[in-house]
């Protein structure tokens, strides 16, 4: 019998329904801590009411829970983004799909929050991977990272790879985090709505302008031209004495932060070339963009740097998938940092039901010449700081939510496991659907009663 | 007197398919040689008898050139659960001549490759590719991979849809893999031919070819088949229909089968016509084709087990087996390989009930088989990792699994998965010399590939841009000749 115990499966099953409480004083002591800006050896982070109180190397204080970290790594929890959890439980299942919306009037202006679900079963999986707040947006053409489907089904046109939006705007993303209380209270992991525009370029926004890249840009153009046209005069549109406009009034409200450089727009792009011109396009509109892929982006590393704008990539996206991918590198992540880009890396497939492979992620990159401080920093600090939400998450330090994770080891390496998981200071029960069904037929399944009678 | 000279003649040439070693001098065999052997019948005309020529597509694979040599110094994982600490690999002629401990005689004459600090294993394999015939670029005109045009597929083979010049060869050898079984996909019922292929550049598909290694039968479980062929108002519509029509697709084989044996026992009457489709499922009957069955949910597998049963053939592997684990007692007794992913799940329902911990549990009975396999361009590139994810998430529900037994997974469990671990999937004296030196342990997420040795021949050095091929494809393009930041590289 190569199996230590079942007990933890059942003491982890149980905790399940009553995650600790929030308020209580708890300090993690002895731990290699990495803040997402810094590291301290044997460091002491203090945590209570749902907030990070300090971050330092001084005992802990009395009355405090303290949990021994010595030999362990802390880190805060890591933020997911370009992400679909809570939005989409099996991806090939429409009725459980609220990323993709194919309604004409309803494009920029759909809105992601609404479709969240604090009982996905998608989250415990994520958190197990150490992540604790997410950037879930829209499912857009083009979008979910890579052009490869799994188990070669993308034959019969399922799949987001084959999803074509109605317009040139996909809708708006939110920031979530992983921890709802499922006890009784409001279950809500809605942290801020609506906190990006999302819009496709490169091949899948020329294919929803008609199929050539310049006819998406001009009718970008025309786009914004239009909404700033409604936002001047919303009167004389409300009693129909504007000219006609392209898209509905919902979508026209949605885009006018985007127009006046408020909302960022997250620009999901590919080839070097497009990468060039959405630059250009975002100087000449006063638009607030976000890179999302930028495969190719290495090849115009220092105009992405001058341009201050920021990359969210996946590191492992090294193969020619189409023709505007055929400069995919592995260095792609170490290069824009070089360059001096704020990056932030991905998970796989959509950073859904894989996103918490984005650790590991992070360590490819630094096999491939991220440094490893940058990695961390790509998946912690970065994020918040791209959504404009610095010092509030993704960091360990005085002030942010207390949302930390100890790590048995480096938490880049597959082999080290998340142990102990606070989200806005509650602690995390360590199990998922995954592991009670696991855990179910750990001895074979084969005893006198079915696997169905054990819990 | 004269039947019993063809009965020899036929169970020759059966026995030449089962034994798929002798395939490549099958075609050797002079026609002249056979005809006589039937005394006054007329051959039949080229091509129609497909015993006669069971290998029509033959292998021209030399491998690349080599030199003998003793990797010495290293952490040795041979593959077949030895941890060989400051190991010897000695390889001469392109095989492993020997693997022991620092006290292993080193022949004079070998070129010492110093491999200290570092670690060595068998080349990787990934038994579940669709390189080249699902290739990058995914154009238009280049997915290759689904002849979805028929539940019944069988007379497809992946070798005839596999582009050699697919990037992904290239990059997945920069990840230590040496071999790969690329399958068409799973559309189908029957969805043809899978073929092994030896990772090295090669102009042709025949280049690749790994001599003597069997090919595989790919067959589809569950959603891909109904969903394809019920969304055209076709069967199979469902789960149901599935089965049905696995079973017709055999009733027709043996059909066909006992129709050639009897005109190669008896030679009366008219030979049967050759078919191709129904040749394939033949040569599942007779073992020398083995099952590779796409199935993710354990009850199909139990299934799929009796059908085998029914029909009297053998189910090698369970690919994508996403539910493997509850089934893991009975899979081990049956000898059925699980082939599995080990972070993929919820792309669909029936990968819904994926489990980390699933390759672990498959491995835990005796005689359990569990591999982790790709399916993709990019997974395949880091195989050492997800098996290390494996690993780690079978050590967090308690079981106590070394690393050198892990290993496993893609390595010897691999070889046998497609039925090559008598050639290769394990450092042991007389095999194939597929080695793979890492920067580091390769269950560390920084461990690189540094080389990458397939029969001996080295096809990759991370430090050497002379041994970093590129394809016909990459050339000229985008970044081309490039070098991305000041990072000492591999290929892409």
């Amino acid at each position: 019998m190569r199996l230590r115990t079942l007990i933890l499966a059942a003491v982890s099953a149980a905790a399940m329904a009553s995650p600790a409480l929030a308020q209580s004083l708890t300090a993690i002591t002895g731990g290699r801590v990495l803040t997402g800006a810094s590291v301290i050896e044997n460091g002491t982070v203090v945590i209570q009411n749902g907030r990070v109180v300090s971050v330092g190397t001084g005992a802990a204080p009395s009355g405090a829970r303290v949990i021994d970290a010595r030999g362990k790594v802390v880190t805060p929890g890591f933020v997911a983004v370009d992400s679909g959890l809570g939005g989409s439980e099996i991806s090939s299942v429409s009725g459980g799909q609220d990323l993709r919306n194919a309604a004409n009037s309803i494009s920029a202006s759909f809105d992601v929050s609404y479709g969240l679900d604090p009982w996905s079963f998608t989250l415990p999986v994520a958190r197990l991977g150490g992540i604790t707040r997410a950037v879930v947006v829209p499912n857009h053409p083009g979008g979910g990272g890579g052009g490869h489907a799994h188990d070669d089904s993308d034959f019969a046109g399922v799949g987001h790879a084959g999803f074509q939006s109605p317009g040139l705007f996909a809708g708006q993303a939110a920031v979530i985090h992983l921890g709802p209380d499922l006890a009784g209270g409001v279950a809500d992991i809605l942290v801020r709505p609506r906190v990006a525009m999302v819009a496709p370029f490169g091949e899948a926004g020329a294919s929803v302008a008609g199929g050539a890249r310049g006819a998406q840009f001009t009718q970008f153009k025309e786009t914004l031209a239009e909404v700033r046209l409604y936002a001047r005069n919303k009167a004389a549109y409300d009693r129909a004495g504007l000219r006609d406009l392209s898209l509905s009034r919902a979508d026209l409200e949605a885009l006018i932060p985007v127009a006046n450089g408020t909302l960022p727009l997250i620009v999901t792009v590919r080839r070097a070339a497009d990468i060039q011109q959405v630059l250009r396009l975002a100087r000449e509109e006063g638009v607030r963009i976000i890179l999302d892929g930028a495969e190719e982006g290495w090849l115009v590393a220092d105009q992405i740097a001058a341009a201050n704008v920021p990359v969210l990539l996946n590191p492992i996206s090294n193969l020619p998938g189409n023709l505007e991918t055929r400069a995919a590198r592995m260095q792609n992540a170490a290069v824009l940092d070089a360059a001096g880009v704020v990056i932030a890396i991905k998970g796989n497939e959509g950073s859904t039901h894989r996103a918490r492979e984005m650790r590991t992620n992070a360590g490819n990159a630094v096999s491939h010449g991220l440094s490893y401080e940058s990695a961390i920093e790509a998946i912690t600090v970065n994020p918040a700081r791209i959504f404009g939400m610095a010092g509030q998450f993704g960091e360990l330090r005085a002030g942010a939510a207390a949302d930390v994770v100890i790590w048995s080891g480096d938490p880049l390496e597959p082999l080290s496991d998340a142990e102990v998981i606070f989200v806005n200071g509650r602690e995390q029960a360590p199990t998922s659907r995954q592991f009670l069904l696991r855990d179910r037929y750990a001895t074979g399944g084969e005893g006198a009663m079915p696997p169905a009678y054990t819990r | 007197m004269r039947s019993q000279r063809l009965r020899g003649a036929s169970l020759a040439a059966l026995a030449c398919v089962a034994l798929t070693a002798c395939a490549t001098t099958g075609g050797d065999t002079p026609a002249d040689d056979r005809t006589s052997s039937r005394g006054d019948r007329a051959a039949l005309a080229t091509g129609l008898d497909g015993a006669a020529n069971p290998d029509p597509f033959p292998s021209t694979y030399r491998g690349l050139p080599r030199e003998n040599m003793a990797i010495v110094g290293g952490t040795v994982f041979d593959g077949a659960g030895q941890r060989i600490e400051n190991g010897v690999v000695i390889v001469t002629d392109g095989r492993v001549a020997a693997v022991g401990g620092a006290s292993t005689p080193v022949p004079g004459g070998h070129r010492v490759v110093d491999a200290r600090g570092r670690f060595v294993t068998p080349g990787i394999i990934d038994t579940h590719s669709h390189l080249g015939v699902y290739p990058s670029p995914g154009v238009q005109g280049m997915s290759n991979g689904n002849e979805a045009t028929s539940p019944n597929t069988a007379q497809v083979w992946a070798e005839h849809s596999l582009w050699p010049q697919d990037p992904g060869f290239n990059t997945a050898r920069a990840g230590g893999v040496t071999t790969l079984h690329i399958l068409p996909g799973s559309a189908n019922l029957f969805g043809g031919r899978g073929v092994t292929v030896r990772n090295i550049p090669s102009v042709t598909m025949q280049g690749m070819k790994m001599p003597g290694a069997p090919n595989g039968l790919k067959m589809a479980c569950g959603e891909n088949p109904s969903r394809v062929y019920g969304g055209r108002n076709q069967s199979p519509a469902t789960g149901m229909g599935n089965m049905a029509g696995y079973r017709a697709g055999f009733i027709a084989a043996r059909d066909y089968k006992a129709k050639w044996d009897k005109w190669r026992e008896d030679g009366e009457g008219s030979p049967p016509t050759r078919n191709l489709q129904l040749e394939t499922l033949s040569g599942v009957l007779d073992g020398s084709i083995l099952v590779q069955n796409h199935c993710y949910r354990a009850d199909e597998m139990a299934q799929m087990i009796d059908l085998s049963r029914e029909f009297g053939f053998r189910i090698t592997a369970f690919h994508h087996a996403i539910e493997a684990y509850k089934v893991a007692p009975l899979l081990a007794r049956e000898g059925i390989c699980a082939d599995m992913w080990t972070g993929w799940w919820g792309f669909k329902m029936e990968a819904l009930d994926a489990v980390e911990a699933n390759a672990a549990l498959v491995d835990a009975p005796e005689g359990g088989c569990a591999v982790i396999h790709s399916d993709d361009p990019e997974l395949t590139q880091r195989l050492n990792q997800e098996t290390a994810a494996a690993l780690a998430a079978g050590r967090r529900m308690g079981m106590d699994i070394s690393e050198e037994r892990a290993i496993r997974w893609i390595t010897l469990n691999a070889a046998r998965s497609i039925g090559i671990a008598d050639e290769t999937g394990s450092l042991e004296a007389g095999k194939r010399a597929d080695v793979v030196i890492w920067s580091a342990n390769p269950f560390s997420v920084y461990a690189r590939a540094d080389q990458v040795f397939v029969d001996g021949g080295l096809a990759f050095d991370r430090m050497n841009p002379a041994y970093q091929p590129v394809s016909d494809f990459e050339l000229g393009q985008p970044g081309f000749g490039l070098s991305a930041a000041n990072v000492t590289q591999g290929a892409r």
